[in-house]
């Protein structure tokens, strides 16, 4: 039953069934027509022999300008397929994929062409009572338009932003939490270099970049400032920003930049390397202080004041290590960062000895390698090494390692030992790893007696965010905010909130100035999008979002818990939509067990009514139906590209595209079951560390909601292999009929179902 | 087509009575079917070869090339440099790019030279060219084959063209690790090829084999043995030393590896010789210690 | 030169790695190389070497002179060109392995009794005695260098190829009164004197 609002509008529907690219000579189109007629009660059934043509296209924009038409089923190709010809302003739209769907995977023979003709005329029945049940989406109706940027961090990542986003005519507020701008990048002596001939350090291009922001009109700058409250969504965030000596302004934008950079892996943990017990071993950001000291002049060690006549660079310090509290990863610029500070000494002095002890000599980027080169062509000595530690001789350090190319330990005498110590984001607080406030509260009724509290060093919050979640960024892996770091780079799991620099992923200053205009364009695009009301990545322009009805609502929180966004705040118990933060996904749709959230091209309905209505043949014709609920990001592309290769598949299959498997709700597999269906499959994307779901953890949802269907199945008496749920990529083209297949064999052993009436 | 002439570096090996005078022989004939005058370079001398380094040091060495081509653009102004064998090629052709790249080296090696009353004009290099890019550049495989009169029919001639002839200069357009241009040649001949032939790069121990011997025969029993598992009734080669190392060990191989090489080793000079109808003799065959016998054969018809 | 052939160097610091490029032909290269193995990987005597290339360039790099100057590794090079060609880098391996050679030999830390070693010695006296390559004296003065009964055994054993190669006219016996050779010996033997004392003049210069 579709809800009373979203009918509003008296729907006329309008089928239009094609028959170019040979669904004209495959299938019966008048049979289709009369289907679309008198099984599914479309008011107006037109047969065209190339639809997406001009003419084709004309025709349907005419039902809609002149017979009232506000309900379109397009019977032809995939979804996919044809986006820009089936356009159509002011209508709700429904797809019936006959071509990549129906013909294509199934053989034109005459033993094929009953069943074949069945499947189209399931998929007409269902694009049909699909959009029966569909209402045009309006759009966001409170969409707001807060131009105004908000970048958190004032580092080279934090001014780029800002500069960027000034530059493209958007005022923008930095709120930095120190007394200067210019961040870690601000105290180094020189940079490596951005451009060719790549030989040479070269100025940061901090102090440039400061003047520039701070003489630009479209920029305000907050020192010593924190975030002391962020609240609203997309084009209506409010933040709090308190100012050191007390005073708060409460400021209103369109998106955030958190640039919030990075801390120095601690090396006091590295206990062999004697940072710490000896002034003359230091990190790489302290050696940076030394080169300014000596300002073009000789670098003198810390603790007497020698000219360093030779040094000796430990590469990977505390990185790279499977060893508990070090870093796992490789900070990316530590490389090219000891290759510049030996220069620091070569170019002032080439007689000074400078080693670099590296385990894999990794220099990223378009110039790494050339300015590896200019560092071997200066001398700098580079050794593969496995370095033991450093100690304290009669004058100066001796450094152990084993030599990897010559496979022996050995040792080397220097005046200063440089640690390349790696990046710890400066993220905030790990919400997936600090228990909510009121979880929290219950753990300590049950049991506070019974174990003692676990103890965990309070992190300070960098964005303070007013949200049902938690007050900051999720993280994707150890400690970065991200939501994918190759497929939606910036993008992390808070609408109109980009991450960038160091704190997204590991990077120099080279990276963090591109990563940063990236992300102001982000940015950018955040505030039109909820400007006009429309959703950004992955679904970018959907203008639908959900409803709910709250006269049903139990006010159960699961759809404010599994939002992998956010979106969801709650106000009284309960749910608060905040339209601009959702993407689409229908997570919340999935989770609801009551099912009052819904969208107006997407429903419980929009999906529930296809699958009610297809033709359930008798027990005794042997065919059985297999629904399909395939998310159509890879899985219902990679069964069109299967058609697009007449891949075959059984004839049996019905297969319905869903946003994600996570908007897949329990009442779909017990109405399908219902409905004499003698299998259902879903297939959504990779879950888990490596997962490549387009809305981050939907398919897990998915997962975790069906190892609970068993007992629904046990109570209808139905066995369990009538259920599959399956992780298919895009790339899965032959798979993934196979899968379908697999399920039709199983049908076959196991017998039909008995549910059919 | 007219006359076309170069100034010829034979190289020590190549003389009469030494190991690859045969090359020499069969390089005349060739020469003459083509229509080819080499004006051999008056007084040339040793290239002092890969060998050479241990005593000689960079600037003795360099001189060495230096005065042949010294002498080569005194007499023969204005040809092309040819030479036949891989060593002379080799260090000819460096000691030129080396000269021309560095006005110190020329200049210390113009004041050896003027002790041996010679001078190298900087300004104008002669190019130092290998005989197969005469044949490939200057000639083209097309008109190679336009002269062939008895075509090599049923012989079947793995392409051996070991290493300095294709590195580190090798023959333009070919590749280091996989040249075809003898594969090609061999084709043109109206022979078989066998472009497969896995071994066709791979070193023979060059000098080595003198001072190292049991290390470079193990090198020349893999070259061998390639060929043999790959049917070739003979191996062709372009250079000196690697006809040498592969034919004339090949007794003592088989004592020591108890195999039963007997494979015929020739130069491509012989191919073209006959190819272009000329004797036995003429293609300096009598100079195989192995016998060429199907292609005296076809020399003989 | 004498106090060039026992020098001081400290580990790791670049000592050696100065001497290399100041007196070694091609050693300015040395330091280029990026430890890829791909040299070590295309040798074909690589089995044979108690450091390929890219080792020898870290032992360099890491002072060990007296390792590298008396290792017989260079003088298993076997001049094929290989490591050059495909050297990702561009290092002229070859040159600088017949450099390091020639070095050693001529600060007399070379291997005394290296096979190598003394056939090139008698490559180049033979080729620059009459300006062109003596094949039978050459020959016969590698059988000897280890004594006359050894210079018997050796000659006996490749009896039968030198027979074949002077059957088929490859090997002349009267080389041994002279052969071939320039007619301008005077003009070589000073060309090469001199050149000699121009390099012998950098040695004593760079020390």
């Amino acid at each position: 039953m579709a809800d009373e609002k979203l009918s509003a509008e008296k729907p006329k529907i309008g089928a239009y069934i094609c028959k170019g690219c040979g669904l004209g000579e495959r299938l019966e189109g008048a049979q289709l027509t009369m289907i679309a007629e008198r099984d599914a009660k479309a008011h107006l059934v037109r047969e065209h022999d190339f639809l997406c043509s001009e003419e084709g296209v004309k025709m349907i924009q005419d039902d809609i300008d002149n017979e009232g038409v506000n309900r379109v089923a397009i019977c032809a190709c995939s979804r996919r397929a044809k986006t820009e010809a089936f356009r159509f302003e002011g209508v709700a739209m429904s797809r019936a994929n006959l071509r990549e769907g129906v013909i294509w995977v199934r053989p034109d023979t005459d033993e094929a062409r009953e069943t074949t003709e069945e499947m189209a005329a399931d998929y007409v029945r269902m694009a049909v009572w699909e959009v029966k049940f569909m209402t045009p989406p309006k759009g966001n109706e409170e969409a707001a338009c807060q131009r105004d940027i908000l970048v958190v961090g004032g580092g080279v990542s934090g001014l780029t932003a800002a500069l960027e986003a000034a530059r493209a005519g958007y005022p923008v507020t930095l709120v930095e939490k120190s007394g200067q701008l210019g961040g870690k990048a601000g105290q180094a002596w020189k940079a490596v270099p951005d451009r060719a001939p790549y030989r040479d350090p070269v100025d940061t291009g901090v102090a440039d970049l400061i003047q520039a922001c701070e003489a630009d009109d479209n920029i305000t700058i907050h020192l010593n400032a924190r975030l002391t409250r962020t609240a609203g969504a997309p084009g209506r965030f409010e933040a709090d920003i308190s100012v050191e000596s007390g005073t708060t302004v409460t400021a209103r934008f369109g998106a955030i930049v958190q640039a919030s950079g990075y801390e120095d892996f601690d090396a006091n943990k590295l206990p062999g390397l004697g940072y710490g017990k000896n002034p003359d071993v230091v990190t790489q950001q302290e050696l940076e202080a030394l080169a300014r000291a000596a300002d073009g002049g000789p670098i003198k060690r810390p603790s007497d004041g020698k000219i360093v006549s030779s040094v000796a660079f430990i590469q990977c310090a505390g990185q790279r290590s499977n060893k508990e509290g070090l870093l796992s990863y490789c900070s990316g610029h530590c490389c090219a960062t000891s290759i510049k500070q030996a220069m620091y000494f070569k170019d002032q002095n080439p007689d000074i000895d400078t080693n670099i002890l590296y385990r894999d000599l990794r220099t990223p980027g378009s110039g790494g390698e050339d300015f590896y080169r200019s560092g071997q062509e200066k001398g700098v000595t580079f050794t593969k090494a496995c370095v033991d530690g450093v100690e304290a001789t009669g004058d100066g350090l001796k450094v152990r390692f084993e030599d990897l190319i010559l496979d022996q330990e050995t040792e080397e005498q220097v005046d200063l030992v440089v640690l390349a110590v790696g990046q710890v984001p400066n993220a905030g607080v790990n919400i997936d790893a600090v228990p909510l406030e009121d979880e929290a509260e219950d753990e300590t009724e049950q049991g506070a007696e019974a174990k003692p509290k676990e103890v965990f060093v309070p992190v300070e919050s960098i964005l303070n965010l007013d949200y049902r979640q938690g007050p900051d960024l999720p993280q994707l892996v150890d400690g970065f905010t991200d939501s994918h770091f190759i497929c939606f780079p910036y993008e992390t799991r808070r609408t109109g909130i980009y991450a960038t620099g160091p704190v997204r992923r590991p990077m120099d200053i080279i990276s963090a100035r591109e990563d940063a205009t990236g992300a102001a364009l982000k940015a950018i695009q955040a505030v039109a999008n909820a400007a006009a009301g429309r959703a950004a990545h992955p679904r970018s322009g959907d203008l639908s979002f959900p409803h709910f009805r709250k006269e049903g609502c139990t006010q159960c929180k699961r759809c404010t818990v599994e939002c992998p966004f956010g979106a969801i705040n709650e106000e009284d118990g309960y749910p608060q939509f905040n339209e601009s933060r959702c993407r689409r996904c229908g997570t919340c749709m999935g989770a609801c067990p009551v099912r009052v959230i819904s969208f107006e091209n997407y429903s419980v309905d929009t999906v529930g009514q296809q699958l009610k209505n297809i033709d359930i043949p008798d027990e005794f014709d042997e065919k059985p139906r297999i629904l399909v609920l395939a998310c159509e990001n890879d899985a219902y592309p990679a069964l069109d590209m299967a058609g697009m290769n007449h891949i075959e598949y059984s004839a049996f299959a019905r297969i319905i595209p869903v946003r994600c498997l996570g908007s897949v709700n329990l009442i779909w597999i017990t109405d399908a079951m219902n409905s004499g269906y003698d299998g259902v499959i879903l297939m959504g994307c990779q879950k888990g560390e490596n997962y490549q779901c387009h809305f981050v953890r939907g398919s897990e949802m998915a997962h975790q909601r069906m190892s609970k269907v068993d007992d629904t199945l046990q109570s209808l008496s139905l066995e369990p292999e009538r259920v599959a749920t399956y992780e298919v990529a895009i790339t899965d083209i032959e798979r993934a009929p196979q899968l379908i297949n697999e399920m039709a064999e199983t049908i076959e052993r196991i017998g039909m179902s008995p549910f059919k009436f | 087509m007219a006359k076309k002439e170069y100034s010829f570096y034979p190289g020590c090996s190549s003389q009469k009575g030494a190991s690859a005078s045969n090359l020499q022989v069969s390089v005349d004939a060739m020469c003459d079917a083509l229509d080819i005058q080499l004006n051999e370079i008056p007084d040339w001398n040793c290239c002092s070869a890969s060998i050479g380094y241990g005593e000689g040091g960079e600037l003795p060495r360099i001189a060495l090339s230096a005065r042949n081509l010294a002498l080569s653009e005194q007499h023969n102004p204005g040809q092309d440099l040819v030479a036949t064998c891989a060593a002379c090629w080799l260090a000819t052709r460096e000691a030129s790019e080396r000269l021309s790249g560095s006005d110190q080296l020329m200049a210390e090696t113009n004041q050896a030279l003027a002790a041996a009353g010679l001078n190298l004009e900087p300004a104008k290099p002669q190019r130092v060219r290998h005989m197969v890019e005469v044949l490939i550049e200057d000639f083209g495989f097309e008109a190679l084959g336009e002269k062939v009169q008895k075509p090599l029919e049923g012989i079947k001639i793995a392409s051996y063209i070991g290493c300095q002839t294709n590195r580190p200069f090798g023959i333009d357009g070919e590749s280091f690790e996989n040249p075809v241009y003898l594969d090609k040649l061999v084709d043109t001949l109206g022979g078989d090829a066998i472009p497969d032939y896995e071994k066709k790069v791979q070193c023979c121990g060059g000098a080595l084999m003198f001072s190292e011997p049991e290390k470079s025969q193990e090198l020349v029993k893999g070259i061998l043995e390639a060929a043999h598992d790959n049917g070739a009734d003979m191996i062709v080669t372009p250079c000196p030393l690697c006809q040498m190392n592969t034919e004339v060990y090949q007794d003592q191989i088989n004592a020591t590896h108890g195999t039963s090489f007997n494979m015929p080793v020739v130069y491509y000079s012989q191919l073209m010789s006959v190819a272009y109808g000329k004797s036995a003799s003429e293609a300096g065959l009598d100079g195989q210690i192995i016998k060429a016998k199907k292609l005296e054969d076809i020399a003989g018809k | 030169m004498s106090d060039m052939s026992n020098a001081v160097v400290e580990k790791y610091h670049n000592d050696f790695l100065k001497e290399v490029e100041a007196h070694v032909e091609e050693g300015e290269w040395v330091k280029m190389c990026m430890q890829c193995g791909v040299c070590a990987g295309s040798c074909p005597l690589g089995p044979h070497w108690a450091h390929p290339p890219q080792e020898i360039f870290m032992m360099i790099r890491a002072g060990k002179r007296e390792e590298v100057l008396s290792s017989d590794a260079m003088w298993m090079c076997t001049s094929c060109y290989n490591c050059i060609v495909r050297c990702p880098r561009g290092l002229p391996i070859t040159h600088i392995m017949h450099g390091l050679a020639h070095y050693a030999h001529r600060l007399g830390l070379a291997p005394e009794k290296q096979p190598t070693r003394v056939f090139a010695k008698l490559f180049w006296d033979n080729i620059t005695k009459t300006g062109r390559a003596n094949e039978l004296k050459m020959g016969l003065s590698l059988y000897f260098k280890d004594g006359f009964g050894n210079g018997i055994k050796e000659a006996m054993k490749n009896k039968a190829l030198g027979q074949a190669m002077m059957k088929t006219k490859r090997l002349n016996p009267m080389e041994i009164l002279g052969g071939h050779g320039v007619k301008d010996k005077s003009g070589l033997h000073a060309m090469l004197a001199k050149a000699r004392e121009i390099e012998d003049a950098k040695l004593e210069q760079g020390k």
